[in-house]
């Protein structure tokens, strides 16, 4: 019962400089899934979520070979602006990342950028999105306390709110649980559940466990070649490739 | 080594540290005692309101402290917005090569330049090649030429100390990249920028040699009238009453009068970066930092 596919890597090579970072990566992200992306420290697998919404863009001397579509449609294109990329594949980055704002300010700030003055919709929104990230009753007595006095948890949570504020297809987790406690980690996780149902769902994980729990697909990235990628359940009970059942039996990295 | 050499070792080092930094303080404190025990006596209102009488030994010095204000503020707004600009641009949009480095390079240099030399430049080009003539508003433009790198150097410091996260988090909510930055960085960055300028600009409101050639005047007994006119300054009046007056002893009151005032003027911008710091930095936690 495999989903249609929403976006697809094909032949993806990624150097910065001359070092050449991700190898001839083909990868299919299927709709309303999660897809895993697991590996040891420095096997790509973080660099090559960020292609998907062109944050790799930011990194001078940055070159990209192969095609990644969103959509069926070229996101790498000339004539794509990856403002729009950004607008439609949402990210989370691995440290929580709140703005020095408040609560409220945080969440209004992607809608404002996009050129919403309407007050009510912006407050509304807010609101929604809140209640979608499952941070609204914490917050909700003080949306405009700044968001720096928020736990890391609930700074992790509103940041995936601020994503959700502006209506994305795609999310991308880069390691979202990196720098949580177990508590924190396990709402996070709940929410991602949540939110496949409506969105399409990348996370890079560090946590074998966690990509288990969460995820309907994984992808093994070792050395910056896609070694294996499948169902989670194929993948954690029955790898092909030697090199993946080490890895996720903790025989290295 | 036992523990008590390793005690004296480390209380000599304490004490020469505290040495130095009592010597500095003692030298400032003389410097201050001096002018301030000298110059006091003769500040009036009189003084602060009159241009100088008599052949320039009796009266005050307001066409001085006028013209010191007004190059001041004309530094002040071609070197703020000019170095803030440059900054952002080699801080957030010039790609990290050779040619951005050497730039900063020169950058760094031109604030080693003599201001003597800024004082030459500003004839070539101000007075002559843009026709300004020697006029308040050349010893300005110099004098805001002589504060860009400082103000470069301080602006870019600033917005290094601004987050990667927030423009990132920025850039992935489909912010445009000058969305971005007015939005996400500049907030954060622009109490440094400013503190960084205005120190820049009290500097230079200090600075003789480069409005020497450009426009101040030995003596006018009027307030200028127009950007173009001649003027007096604070440091300059101080030159003329302490080397060129005729009778240097007798106008040596007005010399410390002009030197206090001056250090006032000084001073009083130093204490407005604080305060401006201090106040945009509350407003940053009030938001949240």
């Amino acid at each position: 019962m495999d989903n249609k596919i929403r976006m697809k890597a094909r032949d993806v090579n990624f150097y910065y400089g001359t070092a050449q970072i991700l190898n001839g990566i083909n990868l299919d992200i299927f709709a309303n899934n999660v897809t895993a992306i697991i590996g040891p420290s420095g096997c790509g697998k973080s660099t090559f979520i960020r292609l998907l919404n062109r944050m790799h863009e930011l990194v001078p001397n940055a070159r990209l070979e192969g095609s990644i579509t969103l959509d069926g449609s070229d996101i790498m294109a000339d004539a794509v602006d990856p403002v729009e990329i950004r607008r439609k594949v949402g990210m989370v980055f691995q440290k929580p990342n709140p703005f020095p704002k408040s609560i409220f300010e945080n969440i209004a700030y992607g809608l404002e950028i996009n050129g919403t003055r309407n007050k009510q919709f912006i407050e509304d929104k807010v609101v929604e999105s809140l209640k979608k990230a499952v941070l609204w009753h914490e917050v909700e007595k003080r949306l405009h306390d700044s968001a720096l006095r928020l736990s890391g948890g609930q700074q992790q949570r509103l940041c995936i709110a601020r994503c959700l504020a502006i209506e994305p297809e795609v999310i991308l987790f880069d390691e979202p649980c990196a720098s949580l406690d177990p508590i924190s980690t396990h709402k996070v996780e709940e929410l991602i559940l949540e939110l496949k149902k409506v969105y399409t769902i990348v996370i890079v994980t560090h946590n074998m466990q966690q990509a288990a729990r969460v995820s309907d697909h994984t992808g093994f990235f070792y050395m910056g070649k896609l070694v294996e990628f499948g169902r989670t359940e194929d993948i954690f009970t029955r790898p092909r490739e030697k090199r993946t059942e080490d890895y996720i039996t903790g025989r290295f990295g | 080594m036992k523990a008590g050499s390793l005690r004296v070792i480390e209380w000599l080092g304490f004490m020469a540290l505290r040495a130095c930094m009592c010597f500095v303080v003692l030298i400032l404190v003389v410097v201050f005692y001096d002018i301030i025990t000298k110059g006091i006596g003769i500040i009036s209102w009189e003084f602060l309101t009159q241009p100088p009488l008599d052949g320039m030994t009796k009266g005050g010095i307001f066409p001085a402290i006028i013209g010191t204000l007004f190059v001041t503020i004309i530094a002040g707004l071609l070197a703020v917005p000019l170095g803030m600009g440059c900054a952002i641009h080699l801080n957030e949009y010039a790609r990290d090569n050779g040619l951005t480095r050497f730039i900063r390079m020169a950058i760094r240099n031109l604030s080693g330049v003599p201001s003597i030399v800024y004082g030459l430049f500003g004839v070539a080009l101000f007075v002559e090649a843009a026709h300004f003539g020697t006029s308040i508003l050349a010893a300005g433009c110099t004098l805001g030429l002589m504060t860009l790198p400082v103000t470069i150097t301080a602006s870019e410091e600033a917005l290094k100390t601004v987050p990667r996260a927030y423009r990132e988090g920025a850039l992935a909510l489909g912010a445009t990249k000058w969305q971005s930055i007015w939005g996400n960085v500049l907030p954060y960055a622009v109490p440094g920028m400013l503190t960084g300028a205005i120190l820049g600009i009290s500097r230079a409101a200090g600075e003789t040699a480069p409005i020497l050639f450009t426009g101040a005047a030995f003596f006018l007994p009027d307030i200028p009238n127009s950007l173009f006119s001649q003027f007096m300054a604070l440091p300059y009046h101080l030159y003329i009453m302490s080397t060129q007056h005729h009778n240097i002893v007798l106008v040596r009151p007005i010399a410390y009068g002009t030197a206090l005032v001056l250090i006032v003027l000084v001073f009083t911008l130093n204490l407005a970066a604080v305060m401006l710091r201090y106040h945009l930095r509350k407003k940053g936690i009030a938001h949240g930092q």
